[in-house]
């Protein structure tokens, strides 16, 4: 294809190098059969089959889905978009942890420097401290919403108890950041919520001396909440998740239609 | 047909019934041998192992229709069935059906129709099987869905791609682009610096504890701290397997409905009065007269 001057124009060239990396070797092992980005794709039926088949989406969703999953009012998108506040927030939270140190005074003093020094670094903690928020009411809507369609009943009754454990975590993990401020709201919120778990019988004392790591909250709390949260507390979640999300699939996806 | 289970005959009686426009019962009645097959519409029953055998196969249908005793040699013959299973099956019915036990039959030219004497010598030598080559036979149908369910029902389905993904790519954009805004304007608390010593009043837990906390100053700590949210856990955990109901209609499950709705409004409202209508020393107090004592 030449122009008028009998030279290969820019457009032209352009197109011709994008398809030589397409088809290349390098190229074709990274997308799948299927991919929309791989040399050759059409929209057929076929490929719009590969495109969740060869992905690593496969994990989450099937190939098909009944019709009425696919409307938003059936399940306002709402267990996706605690998964999807969830990633957001690991996000958010490994750009916080750049910044952070949880010691006594220098906890408070990072999040006062976050805010002033740090490009974005206010932005990124409102994202983070809204978004945990959401969190906690998306999961909670999400559970509202499975009970009113009646999604629990055979076969699901097992993945509804891994959701309320996935629903308990999600709190656990809002309140362990809760103190990490390392202010006058942090300590003393987390003071009042943690003087309840004191008061279970028999291992009561015993649960919050190792949770608090004392008979109260100390600097060494901090520490260890801020273990529990960046560390523990997504390990386990990320395993019940897996769990629960296996389920969905396992169980025949999601319920059907009231 | 013997040794055919009892639903398999009946879908194919069906299916025969439906393609020649007969009666259902008197297919069935011809298939098990009960009944003279007509002769415009008695085809040959197609044995594909053994064609030598194709002729005499129909015979032993009308044959045994004559009475209550069959050739069962030539019908074992011209089946590959035993003997003994084919007399084990004839008694079998018989006793269903309330008649005398057949015996096995003695003289079978005797009182086979005419037409099944002449080709019953032919089946009589089945065709040779060559060396090496190992034939099976029909012992059983095993019905499925023992192992695995297939749910075969056709359903209305749609592609993942595009038509879910979109939807939740939209919806994710969404949520993060409210999720920034919303950052942008409004910032994150932080009070001044932790002090052991300085208790604000009044002081409180994050607002998913408040419901909680507002139970604390009704009841025992016992009750409102422990019994009150290890029961409510439980409960919650265990509504599956204590809602046997089947029904997923909202209108089939009112009781159900009504519980759950009453402990969350309970829980909503609880939470409101200790997020907004506490105030100093966990007081009851107006918003919008004392001011709001609540952060995010």
């Amino acid at each position: 294809m030449a122009n008028g001057n009998g030279r290969v124009g820019l457009k032209e060239r352009l197109s011709q190098a994008g398809d030589h990396i397409r088809s290349s070797e390098v190229w074709t092992s990274i997308f799948r059969p299927g991919s929309p980005f791989r040399y050759g794709y059409t929209d057929s039926p076929r490929n719009r089959s590969y495109v969740i088949m060869n992905n690593v989406l496969y994990h989450l969703h099937p190939v098909k889905v009944k019709r009425h999953a696919v409307r938003l009012s059936y399940t306002l998108c709402l267990g996706g978009l605690s998964f999807f506040l969830f990633i957001l927030l690991t996000i958010t939270g490994i750009f916080l942890m750049f910044y952070y140190r949880p010691t006594s005074p220098q906890a408070y003093l990072d999040i006062q420097a976050l805010s002033t020094d740090v490009a974005f670094g206010q932005l990124v903690r409102n994202m983070h401290r809204w978004g945990a928020h959401l969190m906690v009411l998306t999961v909670f809507l999400h559970m509202a919403r499975v009970f009113y369609h009646g999604a629990y009943k055979p076969p699901r009754e097992f993945n509804w108890v891994v959701g309320i454990v996935l629903l308990l975590l999600t709190l656990l993990l809002s309140f362990t950041g809760y103190l990490l401020p390392w202010d006058q709201l942090a300590l003393w919120a987390v003071t009042v919520g943690s003087n309840m778990g004191a008061y279970a019988p028999v291992v009561g004392d015993q649960v919050s001396f190792a949770l608090i790591g004392g008979v109260q909250i100390t600097p060494d709390t901090l520490l260890r909440w801020y273990v529990l949260h960046v560390l523990f507390l997504p390990f386990i979640i990320v395993i019940f998740m897996a769990v629960h999300f296996w389920r969905v699939r396992k169980d025949g996806g999601i319920s059907g239609p009231l | 047909m013997a040794g055919l289970p009892e639903h398999l005959l009946r879908r194919s009686a069906e299916a025969r019934a439906k393609a020649e426009g007969r009666d259902v019962e008197e297919i069935l009645a011809e298939m098990k041998g009960e009944a003279p097959a007509p002769e415009a519409a008695a085809p040959a029953p197609v044995a594909p192992a053994q064609p030598a055998a194709t002729p005499a196969a129909t015979a032993p249908a009308p044959a045994s229709a004559t009475g209550g005793v069959r050739d069962i040699a030539t019908e074992s013959a011209a089946t590959g069935v035993p003997e003994a299973l084919l007399q084990r099956a004839m008694e079998g019915r018989a006793r269903k059906e309330g008649k005398p036990v057949p015996t096995m039959a003695a003289a079978p030219a005797a009182t086979a129709a005419p037409v099944a004497a002449a080709p019953a010598p032919a089946a009589a030598a089945p065709p040779a099987i060559p060396d090496g080559v190992t034939t099976q036979r029909l012992l059983t149908v095993v019905k499925a869905g023992a192992i695995q369910q297939v749910k075969s029902s056709p359903a209305d389905k749609v592609n993942v791609w595009p038509h879910l993904l979109a939807i939740e790519f939209v919806a994710l954009m969404v949520v993060m682009a409210g999720l920034i805004i919303f950052s942008v304007f409004v910032d994150a608390p932080l009070l001044e610096f932790a002090n052991f010593n300085e208790q604000p009043n009044p002081s409180k837990a994050p607002w998913y504890f408040l419901g909680l906390q507002e139970l604390l100053s009704y009841f025992d700590p016992q009750v409102a701290g422990v019994i009150i949210p290890t029961f409510g856990v439980i409960g919650l955990a265990m509504i599956p397997y204590v809602d046997k109901n089947p029904a997923v209609r909202p209108s089939d499950r009112k009781l159900a409905i009504m519980i759950f709705s009453f402990f969350l409004f309970g829980a909503a409202i609880l939470t409101t009065y200790g997020s907004f209508f506490r105030g100093p020393g966990f007081n009851f107090s107006f918003p919008w007269v004392d001011g709001i004592f609540f952060d995010f």
